[in-house]
């Protein structure tokens, strides 16, 4: 117990800094992939040939084991001198959470009751006044489901990125092993579960906040 | 008003939903669209406000061409109210409402006052409900609210697709009285669909029966009925059509025809009946008693006679076996 203490001691300011690059690195790849898929997943409902493919485009990607991708950005980036650090680990975040938030916003939409559409369009609203104030607040709480699932998912993931000299807390975890270091092994874990605990607890907040009180039964 | 002219609904070569139809449901005027599943009276509806092209022809609306309009302004003005309600979960009570006042960019206080006036007409209390969800309502005021969002923005035309459809029978029953009570007050030109013949007989002021998209009779429910036009037409109002037209007169109407008959005081527990009730209903209520009289009662509660089965039957030959005997076949 004394030697974790004296661990945590020398050790807690860089493991809150890794914590930190962790967070930023998955918090920034969320967004960018919201913003891709979000309108690509309403986009989609209109469109079922394309929906089609580029689910299972999606799908496929997710199967890709994560040291594959990471080390398939390594060559494509080195094009532009990004082979390794930050660039390449957010794009494959980024690829990575778009399955689970296209899917769920692509279904989210397409299961809004056909009646509360006609409705919405028999009354005169606009495509995008019909969007906003009907299928997307109807659909958030799935779309929401789809953007936690991607988050836990990235920060697990994100472990990885550490091999591509990403940072985060992938860091610890890989000198742990490197250097047969149990206390790195298990603090770098550690803190990645709580890390995934605590975005997940704020992302449910969030979602709270903003469903509508009539979906809250 | 609103006028079709030749209108023809086509899917493909092949399919013909509506072919050739042309009728004019006339201001403040309830028509109502009847007809097997399948007969095109929905989409008939729905091209009105252009939910559905329209292939040929035209549909009028209070002198202006459907398609002359942007589709968005036109449906802005077409009250539009559909079976299931179509509420907005994600929308309070008042919120619902006043989406098509919302959209034309009505005040807050414009939309406050024609709130307040609206859930008046149902009897609902505004201040209660304005901020509750349509999940807490049961399925008869979910219904009403549907009705008055239609209503919001006072358009003169409605479309009504199958609105009380989802109700059971007695709330049914009781919404479509409030509705025709309501109507009365607003007169609003409209175009309801339903399957139900009982539903159409009483809320039309003239019934379309539709059968593969082709007019088959176009008449009042009295002259429907007295009158079926061919085949089809008696045979889906039914051999019991007699009995379906005498929902369409009341006591009232038997007593200024033919007269009551007097009180049978020896008869006990018979119940009483309000003048104003159809004479369908008086007849159920006579058979499914031991008693052969009803007493009538008018809307003070006081007794005004009796009536009988006899009495009934007599009415039936003087008012409408007469007229029957033209179609009998059917």
């Amino acid at each position: 117990m004394e030697e974790w203490l004296r661990f945590l001691e020398v050790n807690s300011p860089r493991i809150l800094e890794l914590t930190i690059d962790h967070a930023v690195l998955v918090t920034l790849a969320i967004i960018v992939a919201l913003l891709i898929g979000v309108p690509l997943g309403i986009y989609l409902t209109t469109n079922e040939y394309l929906a089609g493919t580029i689910l299972q485009v999606a799908s496929i990607t997710l199967t890709i084991p994560s040291i594959a991708l990471f080390g398939v950005m390594i060559p494509i980036f080195s094009l532009i001198n990004q082979g390794i650090g930050f660039l390449p680990a957010f794009v494959a975040l980024v690829l990575y959470s778009q399955l689970p938030i296209i899917r769920n916003t692509y279904t989210a939409i397409k299961n809004i009751n056909p009646e509360m559409r006609d409705a919405a369009i028999g009354m005169g609203m606009k495509t995008h006044q019909r969007l906003l104030r009907v299928e997307i607040p109807n659909a958030l709480p799935v779309i929401m489901a789809g953007v936690r699932t991607s988050v836990v998912l990235n920060i697990g993931i994100a472990v990885i990125a550490a091999y591509i000299g990403a940072g985060g807390l992938g860091v610890l975890i890989t000198q742990g092993i490197s250097r047969g270091d149990n206390y790195l092994i298990i603090s770098g874990s550690l803190a990645v579960a709580l890390l995934a605990v605590i975005a997940d607890g704020i992302l449910l907040t969030i979602q709270k906040h903003f469903t509508a009180k009539g979906l809250v039964d | 008003m609103i006028s079709f002219n030749h209108v023809t609904k086509k899917y493909n070569e092949n399919t013909t939903a509506v072919n050739d139809v042309n009728f004019t449901v006339e201001q403040g005027k309830i028509v109502v669209l009847l007809g097997p599943s399948g007969c095109g009276k929905t989409t008939l509806l729905r091209m009105v406000n252009r939910l559905e092209p329209i292939s040929n022809g035209e549909i009028i609306i209070d002198n202006e061409n459907s398609m002359d309009l942007n589709a968005i302004e036109l449906r802005r003005k077409i009250g539009y109210v559909i079976q299931s309600n179509g509420l907005f979960p994600n929308m309070t009570i008042e919120e619902n409402v006043m989406i098509v006042p919302d959209l034309l960019g009505w005040s807050k206080k414009e939309k406050r006052e024609r709130f307040i006036y609206l859930m008046k007409l149902i009897g609902l209390d505004a201040e209660d409900y304005r901020k509750r969800y349509p999940h807490e309502m049961s399925g008869g005021q979910q219904q009403r609210i549907g009705v008055v969002r239609a209503l919001a923005a006072d358009p003169p035309v409605m479309l009504m697709d199958e609105p009380f459809g989802a109700l059971d029978p007695i709330i049914r029953e009781k919404i479509q009285d409030e509705f025709l009570e309501i109507q009365k007050t607003v007169k609003k030109t409209i175009l309801f669909v339903s399957h139900d013949i009982d539903e159409a007989l009483k809320m039309a002021d003239k019934i379309m029966l539709l059968r593969d998209g082709e007019i088959m009779q176009f008449d009042t429910p009295s002259e429907m009925l007295a009158h079926p036009k061919n085949e089809f037409v008696s045979q889906f109002f039914g051999k019991d059509r007699a009995i379906k037209s005498l929902s369409l007169h009341t006591v009232k109407n038997l007593q200024e025809v033919i007269g009551l008959a007097r009180i049978d005081k020896s008869i006990k527990n018979t119940k009483t009946i309000n003048v104003h009730q159809d004479l369908r209903n008086t007849l159920s209520l006579l058979m499914n008693q031991e008693a052969d009289q009803v007493v009538v009662t008018n809307d003070q509660g006081e007794k005004m006679g009796s009536i009988t089965i006899d009495l009934v039957q007599k009415y039936l030959h003087f008012e409408i076996k007469g007229k029957l005997s033209v179609s009998q076949k059917g």
